[in-house]
């Protein structure tokens, strides 16, 4: 199966009311703790962000294909899956950012959910809505409508990219033994 | 050359199947001693493994364990069937579940020597990196994960670098493990050594009790790290070696090992610290907060809930009366430990002070297993995360057992004398 390796979509960036990216977004701002018991990733959709100020209304506003810009250290904390599924359940298809929490980074790798670090996104002029397509084997971002450059991530390591091409480490790990 | 300890671990560990070379940026195939998954993120592992294989789910049971800590026993039906979720799947597989009356799964582990030095284990809970303290490389992990680990007995691992952290001078006896590890957040944050590994070295660390080495390698998750390895002392091999009689050896750090950084951090001087609201690394000294009136304490958690953290605190409240209107909630972590604070008169003594006391298990760090704070609630915590909404709608403050004592006597917050 060959997977998709240009991912293009409208994006979200996660800043606070001033306009600054939030970093250290943790697991229990992205999916509470009293919501851990649902193990259905379709209904973990409705709780994305939901203990996150001003991203309350975050699952009303997603559309399918979506992709999320993030600041530094996002998904600190917790080793909880549905931090990850829940945007997976939105049907965002691509997580960037200046860094991730180690257990979070390999949560979506894991999932086969495309997750790049790109540091100086922050830095970045993009506006929520904007149209970037993002090439997971290079790191290359670009802006569909406009020339402006745009720093480059760090490409999708061979792990990534087999597990990501599999689906997720579940169905790797049908191949590999 | 030569390799620090993580190096080390997983060289040893590395998988036969794939080619290792565990230099810092590379990516192996690891073996696992130990998997295992809680009552949270469990019941997906098994949902995991049901939905993904037909036969063959678990590589080798006797080395995979459920521990059920988070919210136990189950006080909501969701949970409830989770657990037996997760109990009927073990039956079907041969695996031990350590159950709601067990406590803590990472001190279980290290109590009764499932987790040795030099071990790896990996499991459903994000402070798995806490066996550091008994020289075991743990890491948490989420349910795709551990599936892939009952499965394979293997997981995959970028080799981490290390920073070598020297802790110099010895600070007073008001300070406690738990103020040096706030020290440590102050001066990294949350994210500046973010995915890397710290071995921790000094006079400090080779004197430190068990009790007080668990304390500091539980917070590295709030420093972005990857583990944390406190130097490897004869106080460590001794509560290692209660559990077998073999000879154990310790995984130490090359001479020549190569470090990302070396730092130096002097710990003579250290005042009692705490985490304000809402990050671990908003550290203060607690001199600038005294006063701030004390709503709730939670002693416990497996950053503060062992022998020496309750003995800590009774020594504060011995005899002495907890102010009135201050809920004080206790937390062995452990039923072991919980037995010999019962034992030796802890309990009765935090008790006749006001304590609650409740049964061992992650208590305040899960949902509502212990209450949650209400508005404008300040609460003082002994555990190590203070994120915003995390234990409900209220201020926690993280501090260390002494300070939460003296606090609670107080009704304010209070720096221990």
């Amino acid at each position: 199966m060959n997977k998709q390796t240009k991912i293009t979509g409208k994006i979200w960036i996660i800043k606070d009311e001033n306009g600054c990216f939030v970093d250290d977004i943790d697991t229990d701002q992205i999916f509470h703790n009293k919501y851990l018991a649902i193990t259905d990733i379709e209904k973990m959709g409705e709780y994305a962000f939901s203990n996150l100020d001003g991203w309350e209304d975050f699952p009303d506003k997603v559309k399918e294909g979506d992709i999320l810009v993030v600041g530094a250290n996002f998904g600190a904390g917790s080793s909880r899956q549905q931090a990850v599924d829940c945007f997976t359940a939105l049907g965002v298809k691509l997580i960037i950012g200046e860094s991730f929490g180690a257990i979070y980074w390999r949560n979506a790798v894991n999932s086969g959910v495309p997750i790049l670090v790109c540091e100086g996104i922050k830095e970045t002029r993009l506006n929520d809505r904007d149209e970037i397509e993002v090439d997971l084997l290079s790191g290359e971002i670009v802006r569909v409508s406009g020339s402006d450059p745009l720093p480059c991530a760090k490409p999708f390591t061979k792990i990534q990219k087999d597990i990501y091409e599999s689906g997720s480490l579940l169905e790797y790990g049908k191949k590999v033994r | 050359m030569g390799k620090t300890v993580i190096e080390k671990i997983i060289t040893f560990h590395c998988s036969g199947d794939f080619n290792c070379e565990a230099t810092p940026g590379s990516v192996v195939w690891m073996d696992l001693d130990v998997r295992t998954a809680r009552d949270f993120g469990g019941p997906n592992v098994v949902k995991n493994l049901l939905e993904s294989y037909e036969s063959d789910r678990v590589a080798d049971p006797g080395k995979t364990f459920f521990t059920f800590d988070t919210v136990a026993p189950a006080n909501n039906i969701p949970y409830a069937q989770n657990q037996q979720i997760c109990r009927k799947f073990a039956a079907e597989n041969g695996i031990r579940v350590f159950d709601v009356n067990s406590g803590i799964g990472t001190h279980t582990l290290m109590e009764k020597g499932i987790v040795l030095p030099g071990y790896t284990a990996v499991g459903t809970d994000s402070h798995y990196n806490i066996l550091g303290a008994i020289n075991a490389f743990g890491q948490g992990m989420g349910d795709i994960d551990i599936a892939f680990a009952f499965k394979t007995g293997k997981t995959w691992l970028e080799v981490p670098s290390t920073v070598r952290v020297n802790l110099i001078g010895m600070p007073t006896e008001l300070v406690s493990p738990k103020d040096v590890v706030l020290r440590l957040l102050q001066e990294f944050g949350a994210s500046s050594l973010l995915g890397k590994t710290v071995e921790l070295y000094g006079d400090y660390v080779t004197e430190l009790s068990m009790d007080g080495r668990i304390t500091i390698a539980s917070m590295a998750t709030e420093m972005g790290l990857i583990t944390i390895f406190p130097e490897v002392s004869d106080r460590m091999m001794e509560f290692c070696k209660q559990h077998i009689n073999a000879n154990l050896e310790a995984v130490q750090a090359d001479e020549d090992a190569r470090y990302d950084s070396e730092y130096n951090i002097e710990i003579g001087n250290l005042k009692p610290l705490l985490a304000a609201p809402f990050h671990p690394h908003n550290v203060h000294e607690v001199s600038e907060y005294e006063g701030v009136k004390v709503d709730s304490v939670f002693l416990g958690s497996c950053t503060n809930g062992r022998i020496d953290d309750l003995e800590a605190a009774m020594e504060v409240l011995d005899g002495k009366r907890i102010k009135d209107g201050v809920m004080f909630k206790v937390v062995p972590s452990t039923r072991k430990i919980y037995q010999e604070a019962m034992e030796r008169g802890i309990l009765e003594k935090l008790f006749n002070a006001g304590a609650i006391i409740s049964h061992a298990a992650c208590a305040g760090c899960a949902s509502g297993q212990l209450g949650m704070t209400g508005e404008d609630e300040v609460q003082l915590s002994t555990a190590n995360r203070n994120f915003k909404g995390k234990q409900g709608k209220g201020k926690t403050f993280l501090v260390s057992p002494a300070t939460a004592a003296i606090s609670a006597l107080e009704g304010k917050i209070t720096v221990p004398v």
